[in-house]
């Protein structure tokens, strides 16, 4: 399973963020630590501060860094990374500070006033103070809050997967999607094993300065930074370029981004893969190079990208696109793949026939006794919106999943209609009925093939990329999804795309 | 030479006046007990002559020269002070603690501790000792200690023996007043037990609302010549020492 192959380099990866999260947390939280220590103002806004960063959630946390660096990058003319390691160095840095401060701040003002009343009287300086006397008592409790602020790194850090860097998140990320639930409890399993290892080793510095060991302290201290080297070494070895394929965050992205590198390594390319970006961040991860290939779909680039709300002949669109991405972006479009996946409105087989759905006009007679089921994006889309507005869709509720447990939400009968993908596997296998957009308010979604600016222009890696283009059907595609989707006898992303590798070859 | 001299020195923190215009002189070698309640000024007027307590105006010379005009730090270095809490570094050995002046200035210890733990009355065998392995005299001993080891010889000592049972408190009293005289210090020593001041000090100033309203031997006190203030505080343990007298008959 390609999963486990990659734990190595992921748990190295993982390490490496956690590591540098905690450092960055450290070397502000502990000097603003001795000034709010000091002055109780800066104690109230630096806590303040910390807490409020604490009260957002790390995903969200995450997700804000990215159009935070992409002004901060255009204010100075470009360079700044707005994916990938910066942004999630950021925020888990923040998300470091509460403890550490907290902590920091709680240690130092809890030394006995007569301890430093002491230190004044036999002439020490505020530095020799704080070095002799201050910091040897503070560090316990010091200790305790870089315990939970490194625990809580590391777990956050599975996040960072999201806005494409790679970390164990990847695995349950990617077990979440496929269902591939040995894959989602090797994530969780080697984030928590990390996280118990980094805290016996603090726990055993904190015994360490708390009893005055100093051995057990420069061993915790040896240990932890000999396994940050360990991570570190792989990165400073002379590497050679490697080719970094997106994906967004189901099943087919997955199976199409390891198609692509399968492609790509028998043309002698080395690849890696950045799984489970959010679509509004993957073009723009492509735009900065942070990744070189990969998929999207027409109207998902007509609609967000584009802003365009006209809905044209899908040849023509995908022209505009290919015109649009180079003289916007630079982004080269190697193709179409031959597939749609566009968005659409399913309904339950059974209700279809009982209740004569074939259209989204009869949708709209029964919608407002009925509560739609959708992805976790569909209902900010425009197409949403222009479905809304166009067959005039109020539905009772809506309720939001992540697309696997969508699937499950129709089927157990939690929702009567949900927002389908027309390639996915799963509308044939549990009888659901696509409606018909007679007005043609949703635009066609054929899959494009999309290369970073370096690429472009990079007349072998073009070549190595279209013998996909227009080889791709939907049945295929259906079918390769279905076989990573199903409960049973699932196939992995890598199987699945061997088997669609085989049948376009 | 460590005479200590207040001229016209004021502090006050808010809208009363801790210490209120006192002008006095400390001469070298003497033992001077600071009486009074509590709030009278006493324990600021101690904290000027290391600058732990600045004074608004009026300045304290020690041997002649403006305290003032020293770095503070390099000032306390060479002034013992000892204070009711004690605060000794509960993460430093008794050795540790008592050669803290002399790491301050990078200073060797060398025999030091022993000698210093020798003369405060203390057994060798305590140098390697965490403080909360000691008594509550045995801590000021070293407290004592520490404020000496620099070779300190003013020695400021604010309430020093007040949290210590009457025993202990009586023992220590008279050890430190042998080591006043064996050393040639100069001390000043805030306490508001008045018989603790007439058997240690060789004068007694007596302070209350932020002045020195009683100034005199401990003789001078006795015999009420030292004013009214005085006199009032001597009559308390005066009046219990007759009762018990009584009581014994």
């Amino acid at each position: 399973m390609s999963g486990w192959s990659r734990l190595p380099e992921l748990l190295a990866s993982h390490v490496l963020l956690a590591a540098a999260a905690l450092a960055l947390g450290l070397a502000v939280s502990l000097p603003l630590s001795i000034w709010a220590a000091r002055n109780r103002h800066v104690a109230r806004v630096a806590l303040g501060f910390a807490s409020l960063v604490q009260t957002i959630p790390a995903l969200a946390l995450l997700a804000l860094f990215y159009p935070v660096l992409l002004a901060i990058s255009s204010l100075v003319g470009g360079g700044v990374p707005a994916l990938g390691f910066l942004p999630s160095l950021l925020a888990l840095g923040l998300y470091a500070l509460l403890p550490i401060l907290r902590n920091g701040v709680a240690g130092l003002t809890g030394i006995d006033p007569a301890v430093r009343e002491a230190a004044d009287g036999v002439g020490m300086t505020s530095g020799q103070k704080l070095r002799i006397v201050e910091a040897p008592l503070a560090a316990p409790v010091v200790m305790a809050g870089i315990r939970t602020a490194a625990v809580w790194t590391i777990g956050a850090a599975t996040l960072s997967t999201t806005v494409g860097y790679p970390s164990l998140g990847d695995l349950i990320f990617a077990g979440l999607q496929t269902q591939d639930w040995a894959l989602v409890t090797t994530g969780c399993v080697a984030a928590a094993a990390l996280a118990l290892v980094a805290d016996a080793l603090l726990g055993l510095i904190e015994r360490g300065i708390r009893f005055r060991r100093r051995t057990r302290v420069w061993l915790g201290f040896a240990l932890l930074v000999g396994g940050t080297a360990a991570a570190l070494a792989p990165k400073l070895l002379p590497q050679q370029p490697v080719v970094t394929i997106g994906a967004k965050n189901f099943s087919e992205q997955y199976i199409l981004a390891r198609l692509i590198g399968r492609h790509l390594e028998s043309a002698g390319y080395r690849v890696r893969y950045r799984e489970g970006l959010g679509s509004a961040v993957i073009f723009r991860a492509l735009v900065a190079g942070d990744i070189d290939v990969y998929v999207d779909y027409a109207g998902t680039l007509w609609t967000n990208e584009m802003k365009r709300r006209d809905v044209p002949d899908p040849k023509r669109m995908v022209a505009q696109i290919g015109r649009w991405a180079g003289r916007e972006h630079g982004v080269g479009l190697i193709g179409a793949l031959g597939f749609e996946n566009a968005y659409a409105i399913a309904v339950r087989g059974a209700d279809a026939r009982r209740l004569g759905l074939a259209t989204l006009d009869d949708l709209a007679r029964v919608a407002p006794r009925m509560v739609l089921g959708s992805d976790l994006e569909f209902l900010e889309r425009p197409e949403w919106a222009a479905v809304r507005d166009a067959y005039s869709l109020r539905f009772a509720a809506t309720r939001a999943y992540s697309p696997t447990f969508m699937y499950r939400a129709i089927e157990s009968g939690a929702v009567d209609a949900i927002s389908a993908f027309s390639s996915d596997g799963r509308i044939a296998a549990q009888r659901l009925v696509v409606l018909a957009d007679p007005r043609h308010a949703i635009p066609s979604y054929d899959a494009l093939l999309l290369v970073s600016p370096d690429r472009a222009h990079d007349a072998r890696f073009a070549a190595a990329l279209k013998p996909l283009v227009g080889r791709i059907g939907v049945e295929a595609m259906r079918a390769a999804n279905y076989s990573v989707d199903r409960d049973r006898d699932k196939r992995s992303p890598d199987q699945a795309a061997a088997w669609l590798d085989a049948r376009i070859r | 030479m460590s005479g200590v001299e207040f001229q016209h020195v004021r502090k006050t923190f808010g809208a009363t006046a801790a210490v209120d215009n006192v002008s006095c002189t400390v001469a070298s070698r003497s033992f001077v007990a600071l009486v009074g309640s509590s709030g009278s000024g006493k324990s600021t007027l101690l904290k000027m002559v290391n600058r732990l307590v600045v004074p608004d105006s009026g300045r304290v010379l020690l041997d002649g020269a403006d305290v003032a005009d020293e770095d503070p730090h390099a000032l306390r270095r060479r002034i013992g002070y000892v204070f009711q809490n004690i605060g000794l570094f509960p993460h430093l050995t008794v050795a540790e603690n008592i050669a803290i002046g002399l790491r301050l200035e990078g200073k060797p210890a060398d025999g030091r501790v022993a000698e210093l733990l020798d003369l405060v009355g203390l057994p060798i065998a305590c140098a390697g000792r965490m403080p909360d392995q000691l008594s509550g005299g045995q801590q000021q001993r070293v407290g004592v200690a520490r404020a000496l080891a620099p070779g300190s010889k003013l020695m400021l000592m604010d309430e020093p023996f007040g949290a210590l049972d009457p025993v202990t408190r009586d023992a220590l009293g008279c050890a430190y007043r042998a080591l006043h005289q064996r050393l040639g210090l100069t001390t000043i020593m805030v306490t508001h037990d008045m018989a603790e001041a007439l058997l240690l000090a060789d004068r007694v100033l007596v302070m209350a609302a932020g002045r020195i309203v009683g100034d005199g031997t401990p003789a001078d006190l006795l015999a009420g010549r030292a004013g009214p203030e005085a006199a009032a505080l001597v009559d308390v343990p005066r009046a219990q020492a007759e009762r018990l007298k009584e009581l014994g008959a």
